[in-house]
């Protein structure tokens, strides 16, 4: 028998120039897309600056402003980027604020999920941060990252925790954690600070927070006077809302600058 | 024109347009010796991106099985994925077989898996130090996507290049002229590498702040930690 006309040949085209078979009619179930690419945000759009935190004697403290910028434009200036997950952990993410919004909700389904189960401990801050560390991670490695840096507050086992994750999944507990600018104009600050002091209080928290994000307001060309604080201590969670930092600065010193008429 | 045509300047791109990076190099430098009936791994503790210190006290050694250790750096994300993985990994064998995993078999498994992900590989340098079956020291070297090396000593990590030619010369006693290598004791060991991490982190910045030294001996593990420079 020929092998080659069994297994060889193709079989020659209905018609050359018509039409595929079946190319006028769609049937129902039949996959038309399979050619079709998917593509990923590789960048992000509306997008928050620093977020600064740190751990004090009894508790953690963060601080962020409340800017959505689109690329250079200041877009909207009231987007709060912290919430309280339980009393024992506190979210704040810079980057793509639509990625922050969509986590925010995963995490509260979660936490809701939770609470009605009625077994499951309290999220903490060490679970959260776990957590987050791994769907950044699968994101990343699907090439479709949530484009954010996560700062996570809170307690785990009883003691202050403070973690950062990445759009790519590097993660790390500190003592003082900055995600953009913060981490280079923040984190000096607040290991200076320390170096300095040794032990903060309360106080000597809140007082350096406020410093930082002024720093960060005059030099950070994405940041704004608006922000929020959260602090987290044994007995919960604090978030204050609507503060300003521009009572609080001077910019006098802008007319002596000459060059720019 | 538009700015596709001009193309190239720096300045003239869209500020908003970054691009992903799945990887990053966070860093860290690692040094295993093997002795007759000890192991000595050590890493130090800084962990970076770039020109920016992370943390300065980010051990990167991790206890496996009582016997046996891995020091692994290089992009932190990877490094994470890898540890939680391999103890995974590890549980579900003393389950299985209700007894732990040795050094031997660790090894084989470490390799595996980094080869498992050969096309898309964990950017993570390993060393794996043990006990083995017959109470000697063991120290295997891996690259990222799995290859594997039983050897007497080995360095990884950022400052590889200061370290490794450090430890050739003075353990391994070679490109010298009738030398002998000497016998490899806790105290030389440790020597060596508390010298090996002061020097490499006067060159590089990728590594300092501090080391962590673990020895493992047959009847179990001391951890010991030592200040380096931090700038």
């Amino acid at each position: 028998m020929d092998v080659g006309r069994m297994f060889g040949e193709v079989a020659p085209p209905l018609w050359s120039g018509g039409p595929a078979p079946g190319g006028f009619y769609s049937f129902p179930g039949t996959n038309n897309k399979q050619h079709e690419t998917k593509t990923h945000t590789m960048y992000p759009s509306t997008s928050g600056t620093s977020v600064v935190g740190l751990v004090y004697d009894g508790g953690v403290m963060l601080g962020a402003d409340t800017l959505g910028s689109y690329g250079s434009l200041a877009r909207f200036r009231n987007v709060e980027r912290t919430f309280k997950v339980t009393d024992k952990a506190v979210l704040t993410c810079s980057g793509d604020i639509a990625d922050y919004q969509f986590i925010r909700e995963v995490i509260e389904q979660k936490v809701r999920d939770d609470e009605i189960s009625g077994f499951t401990p309290v999220l903490n801050a060490g679970a959260l941060h776990c957590w987050l560390t791994r769907v950044l991670y699968n994101r990343r490695s699907r090439f479709d990252p949530l484009w954010l840096e996560c700062v996570v507050a809170g307690f785990k086992d009883d003691k202050p925790f403070l973690g950062y994750v990445d759009k790519i999944g590097t993660a790390f507990e500190a003592q003082e954690v900055a995600s953009g600018f913060g981490m280079h104009m923040a984190i000096p600050m607040i290991r200076e600070a320390r170096e300095k002091k040794g032990n903060l209080t309360r106080d000597d928290a809140r007082k350096l927070l406020v410093d930082c994000l002024k720093v960060l307001y005059y030099r950070d060309c994405r940041a704004h006077f608006k922000y929020q604080v959260a602090d987290v201590t044994a007995e919960g969670v604090k978030i204050e809302n609507d503060l300003n930092l521009k009572p609080d600065t001077s910019w006098s010193i802008a007319n002596f600058v000459r060059g720019y008429e | 024109m538009s700015l596709a045509v001009m193309g190239g300047a720096d300045y003239m791109r869209d500020p908003r347009k970054h691009h992903f990076h799945p990887y990053a190099d966070n860093g860290g430098t690692s040094v295993a010796i093997a002795g007759d009936d000890f192991v000595m791994i050590a890493s130090d503790t800084r962990l970076t991106r770039g020109f920016n210190i992370l943390s300065r006290d980010q051990g990167k050694v991790l206890g496996l099985t009582p016997k046996t250790m891995m020091a692994s750096s290089g992009c932190w994300a990877d490094v994470l994925t890898l540890k939680k993985v391999l103890n995974a990994r590890l549980t579900m064998y003393s389950h299985e077989h209700h007894d732990v995993m040795s050094t031997t078999a660790v090894a084989q498994l470490l390799s595996t898996m980094l080869y498992w992900r050969r096309f898309f590989p964990y950017y993570v340098s390993n060393i794996l130090a043990g006990i083995d079956e017959e109470g000697k020291g063991v120290v295997y070297h891996y690259d990222p996507v799995g290859h594997m090396e039983k050897l007497a000593f080995s360095a990884t990590g950022a400052s590889v290049a200061q370290i490794q030619p450090l430890l050739d010369n003075q353990i391994g006693a070679l490109n010298m002229k009738d030398a002998t290598p000497p016998t490899i004791t806790k105290e030389l060991a440790r020597q060596l590498i508390h010298d090996a991490f002061v020097s490499a982190a006067e060159r590089d910045i990728n590594t300092g702040d501090g080391i962590l030294i673990h020895t493992i001996t047959k009847d179990g593990r001391t951890d010991e930690k030592v200040k380096l420079r931090r700038d």
